[in-house]
C-alpha cells in the first residue's frame, strides 16, 4: 500500500466522523439539557395545574381525584385568603416602594466618588448577601424588647419600648423593615449601574443652560435610570409576593395572622401535616398568575419606557 | 448499530431477570441492621446509647437517625409519600397515629402487642394516647416509649426566700409554695413580675408554627372545663364553653401580665433559655427539655431548681398536655424487616430495657419501672413526671388534625398574643370552623347518622 492510498483512507475516515452533521451535534448537546428541563420544570408544571383540578393529598396513598374548579372556587372564596392577599400586596406596596426610595437615593449618594466609596458600597452591598432566614433571627433578637438593641437606639429601654412583633400594628412594619434593609441594596446596584452608564455630555449640556440640579435630576436622571430602576421593581415585587424565610425567621406570620403572607399561608397548607396538595396547587397557580399579570405591566411599562428613550 | 441496539435490550433483560430473582434469595438473608428515625433531641441520643446493647444480645445494628424538629414531619411524610423504606422504625407524634393508620402508613400491632403482653405493661393512657386509633378501638399502631407531659419548673431559690416568703403572705395572705391551683399560680407569677429588677413571673408557650400555643392553653383549659369536642365530637358547646372561655382570658392574663417581653412567639427552647438566664421564676414545658434544667453546666440555677405537675383548675381538676412518641413500624418495608422491627419492639419493651432506657434519662411508659423508687429518685423531675402522666390529656389524633391545629393556632395566637377580640369571640370561631372541618371529615357521630 503506498503512502498515498494510506493518507486517502485518513481523509475518508474523518469524512465518516464529519458524516455527524452540525444539526446532529447541535441535537446532542442540547437533549440532555431539555430533557431535564422537562423532567424538572415542564413535567411538575403541568402535573401541578392537573393536580390543582383535583382533590388529593400527596401523602394519603390514595390517587388524585378530578373535581373540576372546585379548589379555586373555595380558595376565591374564603374570606381569609383575600386577607392574606391584601396583607400581601400591602406588604409589597410598602417594601418595594421603600426599597426604591432609599435603594435610588444611596445610588446617588455613592455614585459621586470620593474617598472609600468602593468600600462603603460593598459594605452596603452586603444585607443581600446574607441568608434571608439568618437574617429573619438576628433581627428577631433586634426587635427583642427585653435585649434588643432596637428600643435602646429609640431610646425606650425596657421595660418601657413596645413588643416590635407581638403587636399587630406594628408586626408587618417590622418584616417591611427588615426586607428594605436587606433589598434596598440591590435597588441601589441596578440604580448604580443605571447612573453610571449616563453620558456625562448631558449633564453638560444641562449646565450650559443653566439647567437647575432639579430639572436635571427630573429631566435627565431619572428617565435615564428608569429602564433599571423598573427591572429592580419588578424583581422586587415578585419576590415580594413570594415571601416566606424573613416571615418565618421573624413572626412565623403572627402574632395571629397579622404577617401571614400568601407564600407562608400557601406552605401551611401543603405542608406541616396538612399536606393539601390539590388546594396548595390551586393556591399556587392563583398566585403565579397575579405574579405574571402584575409583571406583564410592569414589561409594558417598561416597553413604553424604552420606546420613549 | 441495530446489533448492538439488540445486544443492549438482551442485556437489560438478563439484569432484570437477575435482579428479580436475586431479590428472594437477598430476602431470606437475615435482617442485621435497622434505622429507627425520631427527632433531634436527648431522648434520641439516650435511645441510641441504649440500642447498643440490641446490637450485643442480638446482632443487629441499630441507627437511631435524629432530624430536627422542625423538618421531623416533613422527612417522615416526605417518605411516606414516596412509600419509601428510609428507615424501619418511626418514634412518631401521637397526633400523627389517625393519619398514618387511616392511610396505611404503620404496620398495625394490635395481634403483636397483646399476643407478647407488651400491650399490659404500658400504663394506660399512654397506650391510648401513643398507639390507640381510632380512640377506644382496641386497634394500635405503636409501642409507648417516649412517655412525656407538660409540666412546670421554679425556682427554689426564690420560692424559698424567707423575706420573699414573707412579703408573699402578707400581700396574699396565704404562703409561697408550689401552686396548687391556677389562681394560685397566677398569684405567684405576679408576685415574681418585676420588670425593673428583669424578673418575670412565668414563661409559657406563644408559638404558632406548629403546635405550642395550643399545647400550653389546654393545659388550662381542661381544668377550666373546656374540651376540644363533645362525646359526639362536636366542638360547638365544648371548646367555646364558659370554663373554655375562662380558660382562655386567664392565660392571655398570664401572658400580658408575668411573661418576659418579647415571649410572644415561643416553644421550648426559648423557655429554657428565659429560665435559665434567670429572667423567669416559672416555665412551662415538656418534661423531655428538663434535664438541660437539672444540669449544672447549662443551668446556673440548676440546684436551686424543682419541678411541679400542672394544678388544679376551678373544676377541682388536673390535667397535662401529652407530649410523647410511640414506636412505628412502617408499613412499606419487607416482611423480613417488618418481623425484625418486631422483635426489636419486643427486646425494647421488656422490663429491664425499660428500667435502663429509663436509667439513661428515657421517659418509660412502663408501669412497674414508673413506679419503682429507683425512677423517682434518679432524676429531680421524676416524681413530677410520673405525677403528671396519671392526668395526661391529648388533644386530636384523627386525619385532619393538621387543619384542626391550624385553626386553633391561629385563632388562639391572635387573642393570646396579637390581643383583638374577645376570648368568647374566638372560641365561637374555633368551634365553628372545627366543626365544618370536622363535619366534611365525617367525624361527627350526628353528621354521619
Amino acid at each position: 500500500m503506498t503512502a498515498t492510498t494510506l493518507q486517502a483512507e485518513k481523509v475518508a475516515q474523518r469524512h465518516h466522523v464529519r458524516r455527524i452533521s452540525d444539526k446532529t451535534i447541535q441535537t446532542a448537546f442540547i437533549l440532555p439539557t431539555m430533557v431535564l428541563l422537562i423532567l424538572w420544570n415542564i413535567f411538575p408544571l403541568f402535573y401541578s395545574l392537573y393536580l390543582s383540578f383535583t382533590e388529593y393529598s400527596v401523602i394519603a396513598g390514595a390517587p388524585p381525584k378530578w373535581i373540576g374548579f372546585e379548589n379555586y372556587r373555595n380558595i376565591l372564596s374564603s374570606p381569609l385568603i383575600w386577607k392574606y392577599f391584601a396583607l400581601t400586596g400591602r406588604f409589597a406596596l410598602l417594601s418595594v416602594g421603600l426599597q426604591t426610595i432609599i435603594g435610588f437615593a444611596m445610588a446617588m449618594i455613592v455614585r459621586a466618588k470620593f474617598r472609600g466609596s468602593g468600600f462603603i458600597t460593598t459594605l452596603i452591598l452586603i444585607p443581600m448577601m446574607l441568608s434571608p432566614v439568618v437574617v429573619g433571627k438576628f433581627w428577631a433578637m433586634i426587635y427583642n424588647p427585653t435585649f434588643g438593641p432596637l428600643n435602646y437606639l429609640l431610646g425606650m429601654p425596657p421595660p418601657r419600648g413596645p413588643d416590635w412583633l407581638a403587636n399587630p400594628q406594628f408586626a408587618l412594619w417590622a418584616v417591611v423593615l427588615v426586607d428594605v434593609w436587606m433589598w434596598s441594596p440591590f435597588v441601589m446596584l441596578l440604580c448604580l449601574s443605571g447612573l453610571k452608564a449616563i453620558p456625562e455630555y448631558l449633564y453638560e449640556a444641562a449646565a450650559i443652560d443653566r439647567a437647575s440640579a432639579w430639572f436635571q435630576f427630573w429631566r435627565i436622571t431619572l428617565p435615564q435610570v428608569a429602564p433599571l430602576l423598573m427591572i429592580a421593581i419588578l424583581f422586587r415585587t415578585i419576590e415580594a409576593f413570594k415571601q416566606f424565610d424573613v416571615v418565618m425567621g421573624l413572626t412565623g406570620g403572627g402574632p395571629g395572622d397579622a404577617t401571614e403572607l400568601v407564600a407562608v399561608n400557601l406552605y401551611r397548607i401543603a405542608f406541616l401535616g396538612r399536606f393539601d396538595t390539590g388546594i396548595a396547587s390551586a393556591f399556587a397557580y392563583i398566585v403565579l398568575i397575579i405574579i405574571i399579570s402584575i409583571s406583564n405591566l410592569y414589561i409594558r411599562y417598561l416597553n413604553q419606557l424604552r420606546g420613549e428613550a | 448499530m441495530s446489533k448492538k441496539l439488540h445486544v443492549l435490550v438482551v442485556l437489560a433483560l438478563l439484569v432484570g431477570l437477575v435482579g428479580a430473582f436475586a431479590q428472594p434469595a437477598a430476602a431470606q438473608q437475615p435482617v442485621k441492621e435497622l434505622t429507627i428515625l425520631w427527632a433531634e433531641w436527648d431522648p434520641a441520643t439516650y435511645l441510641a446509647e441504649l440500642m447498643k446493647d440490641y446490637e450485643k444480645e442480638a446482632g443487629v445494628k441499630v441507627t437511631v437517625k435524629q432530624e430536627p424538629w422542625g423538618s421531623f414531619l416533613d422527612v417522615v411524610s416526605k417518605e411516606w409519600a414516596a412509600k419509601g423504606t428510609a428507615f424501619d422504625l418511626v418514634v412518631g407524634d401521637s397526633q400523627w397515629l389517625g393519619q398514618a393508620a387511616s392511610e396505611g402508613h404503620y404496620v398495625e400491632l394490635t395481634d403483636f402487642l397483646t399476643e407478647t403482653g407488651l400491650k399490659d405493661t404500658v400504663t394506660e393512657a399512654t397506650l391510648k394516647y401513643y398507639a390507640e386509633y381510632p380512640t377506644g378501638s382496641g386497634r394500635y399502631w405503636a409501642f409507648p416509649t417516649e412517655g412525656d407531659a407538660n409540666g412546670m419548673a421554679y425556682r427554689k431559690d426564690l420560692f424559698e426566700d424567707p423575706d420573699e416568703m414573707a412579703a408573699f403572705k402578707e400581700k396574699y395572705g396565704y404562703d409561697l409554695g408550689v401552686p396548687k391551683t391556677w389562681a394560685e399560680l397566677m398569684d405567684i407569677a405576679k408576685f415574681f413580675t418585676r420588670p425593673d429588677e428583669n424578673l418575670y413571673g412565668v414563661a409559657i408557650y406563644t408559638q404558632k408554627d406548629y403546635d405550642a400555643i395550643t399545647m400550653g392553653f389546654q393545659n388550662v383549659m381542661w381544668g377550666f372545663g373546656g374540651e376540644w369536642a363533645d362525646e359526639n365530637n362536636d366542638p360547638r358547646g365544648a371548646i367555646n364553653n364558659e370554663g373554655a372561655v375562662q380558660a382562655l382570658e386567664f392565660y392571655r392574663e398570664l401572658w400580658t401580665c408575668c411573661a418576659p417581653p418579647g415571649s410572644s412567639n415561643i416553644f421550648f427552647p426559648e423557655v429554657n433559655n428565659y429560665f435559665i438566664s434567670g429572667q423567669v421564676a416559672m416555665g412551662m414545658n415538656y418534661f423531655a427539655f428538663f434535664p438541660a434544667l437539672a444540669n449544672p453546666a447549662t443551668n446556673p440555677y440548676a440546684e436551686s431548681t424543682g419541678y411541679f405537675a400542672m394544678p388544679a383548675g376551678p373544676t377541682g381538676e388536673r390535667f397535662a398536655a401529652l407530649g410523647g412518641q410511640g414506636m412505628s413500624i412502617n408499613a412499606y418495608l419487607p416482611p423480613e424487616r417488618i418481623e425484625a422491627a418486631k422483635g426489636l419492639i419486643k427486646w425494647f419493651g421488656r422490663e429491664d430495657v425499660q428500667a435502663k432506657w429509663a436509667q439513661l434519662g428515657g421517659y418509660t411508659c412502663n408501669k412497674k419501672v414508673l413506679a419503682s423508687p429507683e425512677f423517682l429518685e434518679v432524676a429531680p423531675f421524676n416524681a413530677a413526671f410520673a405525677e403528671s402522666m396519671e392526668m395526661v390529656k391529648d388533644f386530636w389524633n384523627v386525619p385532619v388534625y393538621a387543619q384542626l391545629l391550624e385553626v386553633a393556632q391561629r385563632e388562639l395566637h391572635t387573642y393570646v398574643v396579637g390581643g383583638e377580640g374577645t376570648a368568647k369571640e374566638t372560641l365561637d370561631r374555633i368551634a365553628e370552623e372545627h366543626y365544618k372541618i370536622l363535619s366534611a371529615a365525617g367525624l361527627i357521630k350526628e353528621a354521619t347518622q
